[in-house]
């Protein structure tokens, strides 16, 4: 993957099929501890121990049924090579949450990539899922709450491409401005 | 300034078109988005094909996503689904290739041969 943006769209391919109907993804970034957090929570169908420890196995991952895991594994690996690590923590019919933690200015660090066309691509693909996306530097804090766009545009489709286009636009002014024009 | 007072203004402007499509049928444009589509490129053409949808205003057309579509090498791969069509894949997509397709398929109902699994499949 070649930034950050993708791994994520990644994640929640994971929590979408896994039924979940509200996903919160909070992303901090921290510079004075050089530190970035990126958090997915989801309201699926959860995993138990087993699943848990085959998910995160590079090895029993890749190397039975071609098939299993390859997106946790991948992230995972992102992590590890910043000096940080992915976890997660899941209880089966109440929902997961996998946080990955890395340094924030680590060389190898992907860059963040187009976060609002990350967004914007699971909201359009999946109008019937809540996504709450908030991401904190030391400058301010961005969020987005699908339900709150849903009670200013009623009965017009969230998928709806000019609330589409809106939404990122508004993503992207957002962060800008948490950054500094910078990501 | 992106704000909130836009969005109560594209709802008025947008319901009443929605309200009359509801009946039609439509055409399903399908991105296959597993780990191997996401990172050969499947966001770009999803997003090319919305912002072509958007620009022609093909107010028949859906775009969405699925899992897994089956040969990864392929990747990206799109369906699309037009009533009283069987379903045709495109393989390899790039935006650049998306342009064509809605072009000559979504508009004109011409199937872009040299983009379809069984032509790639041919050369190969
Ligand atoms: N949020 C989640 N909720 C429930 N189960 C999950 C979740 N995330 C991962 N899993 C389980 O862990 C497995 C491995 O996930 P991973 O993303 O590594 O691979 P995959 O989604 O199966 O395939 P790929 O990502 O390569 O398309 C999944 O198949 C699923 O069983
Ligand atoms: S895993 Fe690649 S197309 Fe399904
Ligand atoms: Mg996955």
């Amino acid at each position: 993957m070649q930034d950050l943006s993708l791994h994520l769209l990644d994640l929640v391919q994971n929590s979408i099929a896994a039924e979940a109907n509200l996903i919160e993804i909070s992303i901090e970034e921290d510079e004075k501890k050089d530190w970035l957090s990126i958090v997915v929570d989801d309201n699926g169908k959860g995993m138990d121990e087993e699943t848990i420890e085959k998910a995160v196995d590079p090895f029993y991952t890749t190397r039975t049924t071609r098939k299993v895991g390859l997106g946790l594994p991948l992230f995972r690996a992102t992590a590890q090579r910043c000096g940080g690590d992915l976890r997660i923590q899941s209880i089966v019919g109440r929902g997961t949450r996998i946080q990955i933690e890395l340094q924030l200015k680590h060389i190898d660090r992907p860059p963040f990539g187009r976060m609002e066309d990350t967004i914007v691509s699971l909201i359009l693909c999946n109008a019937e899922i809540d996504f709450v996306y908030s991401h904190k530097t030391n400058y301010g804090e961005f969020i987005l709450d699908t339900r709150e766009v849903r009670k200013i545009i009623g009965e017009l489709p969230i998928n709806n491409t000019e609330v589409i286009a809106w939404i990122q636009s508004y993503i992207r002014e957002g962060l800008n401005e948490i950054n500094g024009g910078v990501l | 300034m992106k704000t909130l007072k836009e969005l109560e203004e594209i709802r008025q402007r947008t319901l009443e078109e929605v309200n009359l499509r509801k009946d039609r049928k439509g055409t399903r444009v399908v991105v296959g988005m597993a780990t191997c589509g996401i990172s050969a490129g499947a966001r770009p053409v999803l997003l090319a094909f919305v912002e072509e949808v958007k620009k022609r205003n093909l107010q028949h057309v859906t775009v969405t996503q699925t899992g897994c579509i089956g040969v990864c090498r392929l990747e990206p791969i799109v369906e699309v689904y037009m009533p009283g069509q069987e379903k045709v894949t495109y393989v390899n997509m790039t935006p650049e290739k998306v342009q064509r397709v809605v072009a000559e398929h979504l508009v004109n109902g011409q199937i872009v041969k040299e983009f379809t699994i069984g032509a790639v499949e041919k050369k190969d």
